[in-house]
């Protein structure tokens, strides 16, 4: 294993590993599932350090804005509201051998198509920002660049939030 | 004009005066601005605890803290010395892992705002092009604090003051969010050091009087201030979420509290009231430093004058003035500053906000986009006066 520098760079790649991959532990072998809730939010905040470390920044902030800021914070208010779910008996569930070879078969995907083409070539690996939050942000709504995928998702979004409220809405008398 | 953060003028200093390698001197320049950064706001809450208590007894017509050292000005420290000396309780059944940590959590979100924040020309921790939504993405850790402290507690008193919380934070979220993109939408960028210095001879309040104050209103919300403190109503949850905390845990909870109190000031200060700008800051830039704290604490005193005048709201109200007021204002108010932005670039009276333009160029622009904000007041005075008028005529006919 020789040749490996420690600079802060690795450093901060091997907290965000560390953090990522023991929130994830976390997550998958707690019994008590508000606190499976608050590893998730460690393991999706070491995601948004690599997001730094790829000189992303605007991706680690809505990393944590949407992630940690809202879904993190509705799962964790949706397992408190449920007392029995903190106290689980068994660890495993009858289920587990699909969950298993489910994230297997994903990680032999993620092995072959994404890591095994680059694997030790770090030219693949960009050194300085590919582009700015400012290219970013021009890109989403310039008519050569992303403009229809945006406005589809931004109706979609919409309409999943009218629907949410219909669903949510109390049924009210015919007669008022 | 060049610009600087603290870390790379702390470095330049090592390596000039001391003779450091420069990696050396990048690494202890480096631990160092982040501890001065994180120092500031700590040290000014603890002068700030004591100005509150005396500016809040006033209002009530009392006279706040006179007993330890002339006018009680040491009695922040008498209280630090009894939270940190009273015995550290921890509930039976709370979860100690969490209980533990959502004190720590919850000061560690508001100075994590602090690395953003210009104070003075080329005093900033870092100088994020995404600042404004770094600030909005750290502040949502607060809301996680305090479920953690909620839940943790095992106390039902806490776990409501929780709930409540989640429901008012993530609702105020989303005028505050909408308020903080106007300053973007007028530059361009979410850099909250060029936010700064565009205002350097026209503040933003001016151009976007609306976006202050929804800023203003959701932020007193955000931070648990009254009207808006029903997270922690004394005569229906004892304590809220921190009933249970005991000890400098208490006290850091409090800290946080005080915190976020002067991060609001401060941020208002920065994005709407020309943070460090004032007269004869390009001569002598440390005069920045105190204007900054000068504008920050004026507005932290006028948030307190709403604290302690106004009396709380229901939680269904404070509901419905977000739902009902505060977001459509704050969506239209965003929508019609693109749209006035759009029509100023075509009639020609656009400048560019970015290289700080005189006070004169800036008129016509400014001008327009205040009648735009009269305009939004005006329709919001109207709908007020016709459900005023349609209220009262109900009532009469119910009689």
């Amino acid at each position: 294993m020789a040749g490996i520098e420690i600079t802060p760079h690795t450093f901060f790649f091997l907290l965000s590993t560390i953090l990522t991959l023991g929130g994830a532990i976390g997550v998958v072998n707690n019994r008590n599932l508000v606190r499976g809730s608050i590893w998730l939010i460690v393991s999706l905040f070491g995601v948004a350090g690599y997001f730094v470390l790829l000189h992303a920044p605007f991706l680690a902030a809505v990393q944590v804005l949407v992630y940690i800021g809202a879904i993190g914070i509705l799962i964790t208010f949706a397992v408190m509201l449920t007392r029995g779910m903190t106290q689980l008996q068994r660890r495993f569930s009858s289920l587990w051998w699909l969950g298993a070879s489910a994230s297997l078969l994903l990680f032999i995907v993620l092995l072959f198509t994404v890591i095994e083409p680059i694997w030790g070539d770090l030219s693949a690996v960009p050194d300085a920002p590919p582009g700015s939050t400012t290219d970013l942000g021009i890109a989403l709504v310039s008519g050569d660049g992303f403009v229809l995928p945006f406005e589809v998702a931004a109706v979609l979004l919409t309409a999943a939030m009218i629907g949410a409220i219909v669903l949510a809405r109390e049924a009210r008398n015919a007669d008022e | 004009m060049e610009r600087r953060d603290i870390v790379t003028a702390l470095e330049s200093l090592l390596r000039d005066t001391l003779g450091f390698g420069s990696e050396l001197s990048l690494f202890i320049a480096t631990i160092l601005g982040v501890v001065i950064i994180a120092t500031v706001p700590l040290l000014v809450i603890i002068g700030l605890i004591w100005g509150d208590r005396k500016f809040g007894s006033r209002v009530q017509d009392r006279l706040g803290p006179n007993r330890v050292g002339p006018f009680g000005l040491l009695q922040s420290f008498a209280d630090l010395g009894k939270l940190l000396t009273k015995e550290d309780i921890t509930p039976a059944n709370a979860d100690r892992l969490i209980y533990n940590v959502a004190p720590v959590l919850s000061v560690a979100s508001v100075i994590l705002v602090w690395a953003v924040i210009p104070m003075a020309p080329n005093v900033v921790g870092v100088d994020l092009e995404t600042g404004v939504l770094y600030i909005i993405a750290v502040a949502s850790l607060g809301t996680l604090a305090v479920v953690m402290g909620g839940w943790a507690s095992n106390n039902k008193y806490a776990l409501l003051g929780g709930f409540r919380a989640v429901a008012a934070l993530v609702s105020y979220e989303i005028p505050m969010v909408m308020a903080l993109l106007v300053p973007v939408l007028f530059l361009g960028t979410g850099s909250l050091v060029e936010i700064v210095e565009a205002q350097a001879n026209m503040w933003f309040v001016a151009l976007s009087p609306i976006a202050a104050l929804t800023f203003f209103l959701a932020s007193q919300a955000e931070v648990g201030r009254p009207p808006f403190d029903l997270i922690e109503a004394e005569s229906e949850l004892t304590a809220g979420y921190n009933v249970e905390y005991s000890g400098m845990k208490f006290g850091m909870f409090m800290a946080g509290e005080y915190a976020h109190w002067l991060t609001q000031g401060v941020l208002l200060a920065v994005l709407f009231f020309g943070g460090w700008n004032g007269p004869f800051v390009d001569r002598w830039p440390w005069l920045g430093i105190f204007y900054f704290f000068i504008k920050s604490l004026i507005l932290f005193f006028a948030s307190d004058l709403v604290r302690f005048t106004i009396p709380r709201l229901r939680i269904d109200q404070m509901m419905h003035f977000n739902w009902q007021w505060l977001v459509p204002l704050s969506i239209v108010n965003l929508l019609v500053t693109a749209l006035l932005l759009k029509i100023i670039q075509e009639l020609g009276f656009a400048v560019d906000l970015a290289n700080s333009p005189g006070f004169v160029d800036t008129l016509p622009m400014t001008i327009i986009m205040l009648a735009g904000n009269a305009l939004q007041v005006a329709v919001v005075l109207s709908i007020i006066r016709f459900r005023g008028k349609r209220q009262r005529l109900m009532a009469a006919a119910g009689n």
